[in-house]
């Protein structure tokens, strides 16, 4: 922002035994990150340490320009990210006396950790991953948004300190090799993805969102600086007063959002929450371009709605359709950019979505992603009430009834008899105090997952418990808040930065060089939201009721009124054409053969086959039968791609950085020294 | 009675925990035990219905019939007990 491109990656080293920081390292970890940033490559040394960065171009190369340095040289920022309120921040450090040379947000994030240290961050309302290396006191301070938009990534090596936007980029460094971790697998196994710091990499990290890490003296320290709160409820406004203060919020959010010097686009998936944040900035942008991800099979697909909502904004609209063949032929680059196994092909459609916005000439969208987590909107939510409801009279058909009517969009739930429906989600009065109670048929169906398993790895995830990690994780206050405020807790603070922020954000969207912003995320409107009673989220089933209310008339009245769909892909049925009773793609087969699974080491040939042939017959329908495929499917793909360091390929895109500065760290001057290809 | 029940340990092995060496007894909920969930029912009824040469009735569809292996034979037995005398 400012002049300041908005997509890049960054990546940093640290020495720890005195030795200089290599610069050849810090090039290929750059150059594994060239697809976040094509155009340009910086670096920047001080002896022992190194900073990096990756950028898609230039548009104000002096302003631009990255790692940046102060003028006395003391402070080097590596940023990826926005600082969106970087106006009024600019502002305020000018009256406590600091000179500013450039119109970034960068410089901001400079001036502002001189004048407040760590605690920067909180003044600080956007998305993030930042490096800075403090010389004057040797320490390396890093940090991450508040909600998890922005990835980062570090590894302890013997003698030295690495960080990234990405796992490849730290993969790229001569010194670490790709190994699965058992911790963060089995995680995955359970919660659909790994808990931060946990990574499925084994001695790889991920700072955690709303965490800042520093290094001093060979010592990390890693702390967190913000955290969600369900304490206080804002009961004593009034239902009219927090709806008016929400949309307040939420007008705000998306006004902030709106500051780029390249044109911003928006995302519509047909429901609720992007048909709001669409309509919040269509007044202040003339000529608005909207894309959608729309399906050949009407199962998935959301077009009417679509077009019902760009007819009534009057947008410049684009779709991309997907369908089964497309998801498998990309499948192995979405794996490439997610670098964890997804029991989902969901992330597939947006990656294909961002390439159309890059076609579009776009870098910057606008989504309604966070509203159902903030807002409580998930069938998660209405599932977990219900459930409560049933438990506290369990011999009641009429209430049991309510399940069937919960998921509509599922034909095999309809016939069922009360108390098969009972046993599948888990009424049990005995259960209602227990702390994860909104998620334990999830977890509990995903562990099933581990069936396929190879004897050894079986062995290996048994000395795990996804739930005890989690437990050490949560807030002191947890156990204390209403059960609503506990799951919106749970799928905000695992599940939204592990997958939906990650597989289906930021790695979609940066595959194609594309920036999500978020207003529901903005931190005010999820700490305003946190604050809202639960009945006010969730009027009997009426989900997302507040928002409904606040924003509602902005958009038709068919948007607000239409059942809730979630968002789906096709999952097996985008690998196999049942009725050729063969995999669509040649390395579907390939990844799945007794060799190939064999030589993976973490499945059963047997399983595999198994699963494999109900696949090819089209008799995968479930949900648990649907992720075992993807599972295996993918963390072979990740295995294969990622042992044999097919994700970096550093050093052919070191050659093709086009443009490339290097500014030697502690400079006093910002002007560039040109890089020499190595 | 024991050929059936051996042969339905197969299918639920086979198509459910792909060939996991899951302990189960017979009297066990399949629900329960995380075996079969709402589509696996689907399932089971179609390896019934194709298998055992019997048509269920949507009233039938409960556990008391099919949430077990002890279940599940006595109940096979008592559908083709029907269909034999009728």
């Amino acid at each position: 922002m400012g002049g300041v491109d908005h997509v890049c990656g960054i990546a940093g080293i640290v020495q720890l035994d005195g030795a200089p920081a290599s610069l050849h390292a810090l090039r290929q970890m750059v150059a594994a990150l060239r697809h976040r940033g094509p155009d340009a490559a910086g670096v920047a040394a001080d002896g022992a340490a190194g900073l990096g960065h990756a950028r898609l171009s230039i548009l104000d190369p002096v302003g631009g320009r990255q790692p940046m340095t102060t003028r006395d040289g003391l402070l080097t920022v590596t940023f990826n990210g926005e600082i969106f309120n970087y106006i009024e921040l600019r502002e305020d450090l000018k009256a406590r006396g600091h000179h500013f040379r450039t119109r970034s947000d960068t410089e901001v994030v400079l001036h502002a950790y001189r004048q407040y240290g760590e605690r920067c961050v909180e003044h600080f309302n956007g998305q993030w991953a930042l490096g800075i290396w403090d010389r004057a006191r040797r320490r390396l301070f890093l940090s991450r948004d508040r909600m998890g938009i922005r990835p980062l990534y570090y590894t302890q090596l013997r003698r030295g300190f690495l960080f990234a936007s990405e796992v490849k980029a730290l993969l790229a460094h001569p010194e670490l090799s790709c190994k699965l971790d058992p911790q963060g697998f089995n995680q995955v196994l359970t919660f659909w993805c790994p808990l931060a710091p946990a990574t499925v990499f084994r001695g790889i990290g991920e700072l955690p969102p709303g965490h800042n890490l520093v290094l001093e003296d060979g010592r990390v320290t890693v702390s967190r600086y913000w955290q969600l709160d369900y304490s206080d409820e804002a009961e004593s406004l009034g239902l009219d007063a927090c709806a008016e203060r929400l949309l307040e919020l939420l007008s705000d959010a998306a006004r902030l959002r709106l500051r780029s010097d390249v044109p911003v686009g928006a995302y519509l998936s047909g429901g609720l929450d992007s048909s709001i944040t669409t309509a919040l900035i269509r007044s202040q942008t003339p000529r608005l371009k909207t894309f959608s991800v729309t399906f050949d099979d009407a199962e998935f697909d959301e077009s009417r709605y679509q077009q019902q909502l760009v007819d009534h904004l009057g947008t410049d609209h684009a779709a991309v359709c997907c369908d089964a063949a497309q998801i498998a032929r990309v499948f192995p680059e979405v794996i490439r950019h997610a670098e964890r196994p997804l029991l989902r092909s969901a992330p597939a459609p947006l990656y294909l979505l961002s390439h159309l916005v890059r076609s579009s000439g776009l870098k910057v969208v606008l989504t309604g992603e966070g509203a159902d987590e903030v807002l409580g909107g998930y069938d998660l939510f209405k599932e977990d009430k219900v459930r409560r409801f049933c438990a506290a009279q369990p011999d009641s058909a009429a209430r049991t009834a309510l399940f069937a009517r919960l998921y509509p969009y599922m034909p095999n739930l309809q016939s069922q008899s009360a108390e098969y429906l009972r046993r599948f989600f888990r009424v049990r009065p005995d259960e209602l105090g227990h702390r994860f109670h909104s998620h334990l048929p999830r977890w509990e169906l995903t562990l099933q997952l581990k069936r396929l398993l190879s004897p050894e790895w079986s062995a290996e995830l048994d000395r795990y418990d996804a739930e005890a990690d989690l437990a050490a994780t949560l807030p002191r206050r947890y156990d204390a808040w209403r059960p609503f405020c506990r799951a919106q807790f749970l799928e905000t603070a695992l599940l939204m930065p592990g997958y939906i922020l990650s597989s289906q954000g930021d790695r979609m969207a940066m595959a194609h060089g594309v920036e999500g912003r978020f207003p529901f995320l903005d931190h005010r409107v999820v700490e305003f939201a946190a604050t809202i009673p639960p009945r006010w989220k969730m009027r009997g089933l009426c989900e997302k009721f507040i928002l409904k209310r606040a924003a509602g008339h902005l958009v038709p009245k068919s948007i607000v009124d239409r059942p809730k769909q979630p968002y789906r892909a096709p999952d097996a049925a985008s690998f196999f054409d049942t009725h050729r009773k063969a995999a669509r793609a040649p390395y579907v087969d390939e990844l799945l053969s007794p060799d190939c699974i064999r030589a993976g080491g973490v499945f059963r040939p047997e399983a595999v086959e198994l699963l494999e042939g109900k696949a090819r017959a089209g008799r995968i329908i479930g949900t648990r039968d649907n992720m075992a495929l993807l599972a295996v499917l993918s963390t072979q793909l990740l295995l294969k791609q990622f042992r044999r360091g097919e994700a970096g390929t550093a050093s052919r895109a070191v050659q093709e950085t086009r443009i490339a500065i290097q500014v030697p760290l502690g400079s006093r001057d910002l002007h560039a020294i040109p890089e020499t290809n190595p | 009675m024991d050929d059936i029940a051996q042969q339905l340990r197969q299918f639920i092995t086979e198509n459910f925990l792909f060939g996991a060496e899951a302990a189960f007894a017979d009297d066990d909920s399949l629900v329960g035990a995380g075996i079969i969930d709402s589509t696996g029912v689907l399932e089971l009824i179609a390896h019934l219905e194709g298998e055992y040469d019997i048509a269920l009735d949507d009233t039938e569809l409960v556990p008391e019939n099919l949430d077990s292996i002890s279940n599940l034979v006595r109940f096979i037995d008592a559908k083709r007990a029907a269909v034999a005398v009728s």
